[in-house]
């Protein structure tokens, strides 16, 4: 198809007297996996729903594949593929039913059986839902969202809450949907797995999208800092490490002392002269090379998970 | 579309009747309970008079086909407030359908508790002959159709599974106790007679137990049908136009005048049947018929 896949402009929705979205604008252009990145509250979840057609936004337009999704009825619902935040099943329903129950609503689906191989689901193709590990309902979750090959997938923060290694393997059948040249719209809170996996990522706060980019170029405008974050013996006051050599930015989280630093070494020997003349002194100190976590509080000023 | 349409309400009707099976709750309700009733009823109240065998059987068909309306309820809420209807919302799947499934499912499993009590009155408790067997079949069918649709009502608005159940008790111990399916209706004050004209499960009791002893007219069965059929098109459309998928979309309290709203069909049927209708002179007449059946043989009381 021309144009976006994925069309989002001026999105607005209120819950009561709770503002979820104030305006929220991006595209998704085919075969592209698009982030939504934010702390939870940013709107993420609300903005995917009204494009899954789950709610209606109070101003705005939302498109997918040129469609209305929440006029659109099964036409629109036999092209996309979604996995909830949380999805929930009968407890008493089996793997293999699940799917081929899904599978039965779709006038094209795929084959139960080759689904759950891919998915690793086999040897628990006759479990209960209710018997299957938090890593197992995800992966049946999401094999029931590709039951029908959808155009576009949803993932609403697909591996919240899992391990690790779950984590892992739910990155690769994501790369596996990038190799497949499918649309995924995936929302997280994860930056790993935004820059992981993502095309470009659209960074979301308070209902707003405050930047789009490819996560290379999103770090490359973060000005190459280094971070360094430094836990301290005292307290001291963030304007005093801000104004240490080299520092673009310094903020405090919860007793941890966060500088953006253009010359690492620098601020460092800056640092340590400061805490001696001040009489305080290093609890920790850890470096890490630009993330897209250091464009977000950059951008707003928070971490990701405040 | 229409296809579509019939497809998926097949495709969950199994689904619905298989997770049934497997709820060992379910299975005590819907068939170990009534039968526990059955012959605890039979065996206090009948005595051996088969007359009054066949009466309580009638009744307990009630029971069972009435339990419709408490379980889909429950079970809508349930699914609501789990976030389970809204996966199914993600697919190509109307309203109508799942509502239409849970009926459907609903009947599927009716059908041989209803078999099962039958033949054991039948053989267990020897009733004599099988009552009107396909007047049975028809108010069995519409019944459970026509109460599976209230409680869909039921669960349609209500918000949460607390106040669902607060509503089912006060509907379900009306239904119970004054539709005759407990206490016979003839034993009642005359104003409770009339009031209870109002109420569908009047007409699914007078008439499964007119049907089981055998003492229904082809007009009393026809107009318990028809009462019951309206009531249940009425109760569908309601419930599909109120379905919500979402735990967290709420209905305003307006919105449970709607229950009443499917009464109206039982008000106007109640009205006609106590202005101009001769059905509680009937009830009585085949009351005293029981009684006097049962006083020729010494021993029996009622």
């Amino acid at each position: 198809m021309t144009g976006p896949v994925i069309q989002v402009e001026g999105l607005y929705k209120n819950y009561g007297t709770v503002t979820a979205l104030r305006g929220v604008n991006f595209s998704v252009e085919e075969g592209e996996v698009f982030g939504l990145l934010g702390p939870n509250g940013a709107g993420k979840t609300t903005t995917v729903e009204i494009l899954e057609g789950m709610r209606t936004p109070d101003r705005g337009l939302a498109r997918v594949c040129g469609l209305d999704p929440e006029k659109s009825g099964s036409r629109f619902k036999e092209m996309i593929g979604a996995v909830l935040q949380s999805t929930s099943l009968p407890d008493k329903i089996r793997v293999k039913e699940a799917i081929d129950l899904f599978a039965n609503f779709y006038r094209v689906h795929g084959n139960t059986n080759d689904l759950l191989k891919r998915f690793q689901l086999e040897e628990k193709r006759d479990a209960f839902y209710s018997q299957l590990s938090g890593g197992q309902k995800q992966r049946l979750a999401i094999a029931m969202a590709l039951v029908n090959n959808p155009q576009v997938v949803f993932l609403d923060e697909p591996t919240a809450g899992l391990d690790p290694q779950v984590r892992r393997e739910i990155y690769d059948i994501i790369e596996e949907l990038k190799r497949g040249k499918k649309t995924v719209l995936l929302t997280t809170h994860y930056i790993e797995e935004a820059e992981r996996l993502c095309d470009r990522v659209a960074i979301i706060d308070y209902g707003r999208v405050i930047k789009i980019g490819t996560p290379r170029e999103l770090k490359h405008a973060s000005a190459g800092t280094t971070r360094i974050e430094v836990r301290l013996a005292k307290p001291v006051d963030n304007g005093v490490l801000g104004q240490l050599d080299a520092v673009a930015n310094a903020r405090e989280f919860d007793g941890t002392y966060v500088l953006h630093s253009t010359r690492a070494p620098h601020t460092i020997v800056a640092l340590v002269k400061h805490l001696e003349s001040d009489s305080n002194e290093l609890q920790s100190l850890e470096m890490f090379s630009p993330s897209l976590e250091d464009v977000f509080i950059e951008l707003t000023g928070r971490r990701l998970r405040d | 579309m229409a296809s579509n349409v019939i497809r998926n309400t097949w495709t969950l009707t199994k689904i619905r009747v298989r997770l049934a099976m497997r709820n060992r709750t379910f299975l005590f309700f819907s068939l170990i309970m009534p039968l526990g009733f059955l012959f605890f009823f039979v065996t206090i109240f009948s005595k051996g008079d088969t007359a009054w065998t066949a009466y309580i059987l009638g009744a307990i068909l009630t029971m069972t086909v009435m339990g419709s309306f408490w379980g889909l309820s429950v079970q809508l809420v349930m699914f609501r407030e789990a976030g389970i209807l809204r996966r199914f919302r993600l697919a190509p799947l109307g309203a109508g359908p799942m509502l239409a499934s849970s009926i459907l499912s609903n009947y599927i499993l009716v059908l041989p508790s209803v078999a099962i009590e039958i033949l054991v009155t039948k053989f267990a408790l020897h009733m004599q002959g099988w009552g009107n067997l396909w007047a049975i079949f028809l108010l069995v069918s519409i019944g459970s159709a026509t109460f599976s649709a209230f409680g869909l009502i039921v669960a349609s608005v209500t918000n949460t599974m607390q106040e669902t159940q607060v509503i089912n008790q006060v509907i379900w111990t009306a239904f119970l106790f004054l539709s005759g399916a407990t206490v016979p209706l003839a034993r009642f004050p005359h104003w409770i007679q009339g009031a209870s004209l109002f109420m569908p499960a009047t007409y699914l009791a007078t008439g499964l137990e007119n049907a089981a002893t055998n003492l229904a007219t082809h007009s009393e069965i026809i107009t318990d049908l028809v009462a019951l059929g309206i009531g249940l098109l009425v109760a569908f459309e309601i419930s599909r136009r109120l379905f919500r998928w979402e735990p967290e979309a709420k209905l305003p309290g307006s919105a449970k005048l709607w229950v009443l709203a499917a009464m109206i069909p039982f008000i106007a049927f109640g009205t006609y049947e106590n202005v101009k209708g001769d059905r509680l002179a009937l009830v009585r007449q085949n009351f005293q018929m029981l009684n006097s059946a049962s006083m020729t043989t010494p021993s029996k009381s009622h």
